[in-house]
């Protein structure tokens, strides 16, 4: 009997291409002595300015560069490019949306924004033709930060008053009369700032226009090809069927890849049609600062009521979110930081409201975690700030709010991202606790603080909890198809960004179907192979096509089953498959291969080589009955899709040890530990590994990465010399991990997302530990405002100091 | 104005390979471009991330700051070049396989690289030296956890491919 490989830590199979430098990224496409030697290249033109009017655009420098084919600017554009870019999940609230054109009209929004589009031989040299671009602007006060945009002294656009996107107030109970009838009260103001997904490889884009089938064909670095398939034909007036997108290797997403169309993806297509050549835009390490998206900046007012435990008795919280300078992504972010802020939690009352707010500045779509690392911080700063203010151990203040293991499902009350019901399906949450409290040496840190204390040194402990709505919907399907070598071939629609979905979709396959792991290959993100299908987001796709496949697979081996049923004379019920052979249990003489099944799966007419001669109609079939039989179909494939009623709820717990320098204020991670529930694990190597990166994403952004405005709307930190992202010297050397599985019952497999918890409880765990170390020295120092620097915090304790021993931020009423 | 051409003789990974490029291409972009080896990335064309690195006479070197004319005559080794002879993965590459130490694989090149030279440097590092060794290339999937471990597996693996 084969080991199940469900739960197994299996090697990668894309490493093998990836280690010897066969990975095929985008860029990599039309390239090498096999490639496409006509191939042209895109630069694009970007707005200097934050905010202003285009006056005038004078292109008549560039076409005499040697080596240029093409400029375009909005005046170029016809028909539906020349509409706005669409506005991609509308929601009632979102009363002012508004989105960009592929090219500037009129007006541009933020520095980055694209204005012309300039195709030539190659990337220089578009890019020196760029330069010879003449625009006349009017230069306009841009509105930066939310303080800005709240106050709405000026106006991003002129026909949306206050700045106001959207505003959204959901509750349950009656938080604000719950608050005013507690023992105790508290308010907080909190905030984080923005930072960004920065995958190692940008946005690029491939198109190919094929003159005699009159198709196009669009390689996109993209985390759902099927949504830019559409958009792509609708905007370039084709017919579904006439658009294939591939999606190649991805340098990694993180969010920012789910946005679509980009303008670029809609210009090279168009360009390349007109052209009649292969175009290519590969976007530059700056270009990605300026003109893709960020996320992460909100401001948030917190008042809560609780009782003399600790336990909460009312919630209100109003939030302002800025979303840039436009709203492709509808409100996705700032839902799920009002949804997910609950947490493990049940506060029984509760109100949130919150406004999205344009700015000058480069949109925000989800970047991972998708608002959940802000609400979170805000609901576990404010545990934090109940146990200080009770004098009670963070940890006990937490249990005494927990959702209990025997009240699941949970209905919190509110409409979630995908608009279906808050309801939890399953955790346990104490039992989370009790991980997180052994593996980071909760009980005995008094101690340990005492025995640093001693040698002068300050250390500080944090703790912070969530819960992850995963795998939400629509739909995703699978494909499974049995060759007649016995090869298995399997496709799902959505993308791969570096999750390892060949190996783990792969390790489904060979546990339902029975055959061996290497006989399975598994394509993700081709809408040739699989038209349907959502995308790679919300740490959904394990839940979603990992499902999927599982069914496919199923519906596949039924298939074979029947065939060899008829072929061994034998009852299905009878027969097991094992490494891709089928035989009668117990009975190992009896036997066919997958490879035999498949040929007898499809009666032919024509004999091409030695197997498919056994499947021509005078070798098999009943002549008393049609070959192939009514209501079935031709071919070993199975074809299933998943679609759940609503989301499946992953949660976990982080905690960290930091020490802090008495005199420079730096800020040093000392021991980091998690207690992840992401239900059964497919491959626990690469969980760890997505919790490993969210780890170090979270690190990032609570003590290193921000996106460094000016007033002008300049962003100042646009590159990897200033924008600081962690290397290794920055990330704990060692990352304790524990797992729970809680199953779902949402689905076949009991799978929950992993993707983003890694990065999830960062600021929150790293705010509360170093408010922890300091509050020996500065009893009044809290930390409200991350990420936070060296600086920062020296700056927070003489602030402390000058107020004295009293919280400096909270109210206490 | 047409650009002026340079002939330029690039020796990568042993094979010797005539081409006709602007002085400003950079090595990156020709040993993508006109050579064809796509496992060199490019990441940020500013020498910070690391991802582009290449060995030039055995050093690791950014290519993105190195112009393709200025590497003529030197002997420049990518990523391709780091399989054995008969094709099976070498040291580090195996090692990378073997502890997870790569997601998207986008950054990998760059890291097997420079731990291929930090090895032949220092073949027995200690875990403080393998931290060091790529403390200049970014990664953003790992949170590095395995490429630390592959350091050291790799090390081991050089010393004694049977380990």
């Amino acid at each position: 009997m084969t080991t199940k490989l469900m739960g197994s830590r299996v090697q990668r199979v894309e490493d093998q291409r990836f280690l010897r430098g066969q990975g095929r990224y985008v860029d990599d496409v039309g390239v090498g002595p096999e490639g496409d030697r006509g191939m042209l290249h895109a630069a694009v033109l970007r707005s200097p300015h934050a905010h202003a009017r285009i006056l005038d655009i004078d292109v008549s420098g560039v076409l005499d560069v040697e080596g240029v084919h093409a400029v375009y600017t909005y005046d170029d554009l016809t028909g539906p490019m020349a509409e706005p870019l669409p506005l991609l999940i509308p929601h009632p609230a979102l009363t002012h949306g508004r989105t960009q054109h592929a090219l500037a009209k009129d007006e541009v929004n933020y520095a980055g924004e694209a204005i012309a589009f300039v195709v030539a031989e190659d990337r220089y040299v578009a890019e020196d033709a760029v330069g010879r671009i003449r625009v006349d602007y009017e230069v306009l006060p841009p509105v930066v930060g939310i303080d800005a945009a709240r106050s709405a002294d000026r106006l991003v656009h002129e026909d949306v008053p206050g700045n106001v996107g959207a505003r959204l107030e959901q509750h349950v109970g009656d938080a604000p009369a719950a608050i005013a009838r507690a023992p105790h009260r508290l308010e907080l103001d909190l905030t984080v700032e923005r930072s960004a997904s920065m995958p190692m490889e940008g946005r690029g884009t491939v198109a190919r226009w094929d003159p005699d089938l009159r198709r196009l064909q669009v390689w996109t670095s993209t985390q759902s090809s099927t949504g830019v398939r559409a958009a792509v034909a609708v905007k370039m007036g084709l017919d579904l069927g006439q658009v294939d997108v591939i999606t190649p290797d991805v340098g990694g997403g993180f969010g920012v890849k789910i946005n679509h169309p980009w303008p670029e993806e809609l210009l090279v297509p168009m360009a390349a049609r007109a052209l009649g050549r292969t175009v290519k835009f590969i976007e530059d390490r700056r270009e990605h600062f300026v003109s893709s998206a960020h996320e992460r900046g909100q401001v948030h007012h917190v008042e809560v009521g609780f009782d003399d435990d600790g336990r909460l008795l009312g919630l209100d919280v109003e939030f302002w979110h800025d979303h840039g300078a436009y709203t492709p992504y509808g409100l996705i972010v700032p839902i799920i930081t009002s949804t997910q802020l609950l947490g493990p939690y049940k506060p029984q009352h509760y109100r949130v409201v919150f406004e999205s707010l344009y700015t000058n500045t480069v949109i925000v779509t989800p970047y991972r975690g998708a608002g959940r690392p802000q609400g979170c911080y805000t609901m576990e700063r404010t545990m934090d700030a109940i146990a200080t203010y009770l004098g009670k151990d963070r940890a006990d203040v937490r249990a005494v709010n927990f959702i209990q293991p025997d009240e699941f499902p949970f209905d919190q009350g509110l409409i979630f991202q995908d608009g279906r019901e808050l309801e939890y399906d399953s955790g346990d949450y104490p039992a989370s606790l009790e991980k997180i409290k052994a593996l980071i040496g909760w009980d005995e840190f008094p101690a340990f603080r005492a025995e640093l204390a001693a040698q002068g040194r300050r250390v500080g402990i944090g703790l912070a909890c969530y819960v992850e709505g995963t795998g939400v919907g629509p739909y995703e399907g699978a494909h499974v198809h049995v060759e007649t070598s016995g090869k298995v071939k399997v496709a799902t629609g959505l993308t791969t960004q570096g999750q390892g979905h060949a190996t783990v979709f792969a390790q489904l396959v060979a546990d339902e179907l029975g055959v061996r792991l290497e006989d399975v290959e598994v394509v993700t993100g081709d809408t040739r192979r699989m038209p349907y299908a959502v995308g790679t987001f919300a740490s959904r796709a394990a839940v979603m096509s990992g499902s999927a496949v599982h069914l496919a697979a199923r519906r596949a081996k039924e298939k074979a089953l029947r065939i060899a049923a008829d072929a061994l004379e034998a009852d299905p019920a009878d027969l097991e498959i094992v490494d891709g052979v089928v035989s009668v249990k117990g009975s190992p003489g009896s036997s066919i291969d997958l490879g035999t099944v498949s040929v007898l799966s499809n009666p032919l007419r024509y004999a091409f080589d030695e197997a498919s001669k056994a499947a021509t109609q005078f070798s098999v079939g009943d002549p008393g009955r049609p070959p192939v039989a009514e209501g079935d179909e031709p071919g070993l494939e199975g074809k299933d899709f998943y679609s759940p009623e609503r989301a499946t709820f992953a949660s976990g717990m982080h905690a960290v040890i930091v020490e802090t320098d008495p005199d420079t204020a730096e800020i040093t991670i000392l021991k980091y530990a998690v207690v992840h529930d992401c239900g059964r694990l497919i491959n626990p190597m690469i969980v760890e590994g997505q919790i490993h990166g969210g780890v170090a994403q979270g690190v990032g952004g609570a003590l290193y990465e921000r996106m460094a405005y000016d007033e002008s709307g300049q962003l100042l930190n646009a590159s990897f010399m200033d924008f600081l992202m962690p290397y290794v010297t920055e990330i704990p050397d060692g990352i304790a991990i524990d797992h729970l599985e809680t199953p779902s019952p949402l689905n076949p497999l009991g799978i929950k997302g992993a993707g983003e918890a890694g990065v999830i409880p960062s600021a929150a765990v790293f705010a509360a530990a170093i408010e922890d170390a300091e509050r020996a020295d500065h009893p009044g120092l809290v930390v409200r405002a991350m990420p936070i620097s060296p600086s920062e915090l020296f700056a927070l304790r003489r602030r402390a100091a000058a107020a004295g021993p009293v919280q400096t931020q909270e109210h206490l009423s | 104005m047409s650009e002026q051409l340079h002939d330029v003789r690039l020796t990568v990974n042993g094979t010797t390979y005539q081409v006709r490029v602007p002085a400003r291409r950079l090595l990156s972009d020709a040993l993508r471009h006109e050579l064809g080896l796509t496992g060199t990335h490019v990441g940020c064309e500013h020498g910070v991330c690391g991802a582009c690195t290449v060995l030039v006479d055995g050093a690791p070197m950014r290519s993105c700051l190195m112009l393709a004319v200025s590497a003529t005559d030197h002997e420049v080794t990518t990523v391709e070049g780091l399989t054995r002879p008969d094709g099976s993965l070498g040291p580090v590459q195996q090692a990378f396989a073997e502890c997870h130490g790569l997601q998207c694989g986008f950054c990998t090149p760059g890291f097997l690289t420079t731990i291929t030279a930090g090895i032949r440097d220092n073949p027995s590092p200690t875990h403080e030296e393998a931290r060091d060794m790529i403390a200049g290339n970014l990664c953003r999937c790992t949170g590095y956890q395995n490429i630390v471990k592959a350091v050291e597996r790799a090390a081991a693996l050089a010393s004694d491919p049977a380990s």
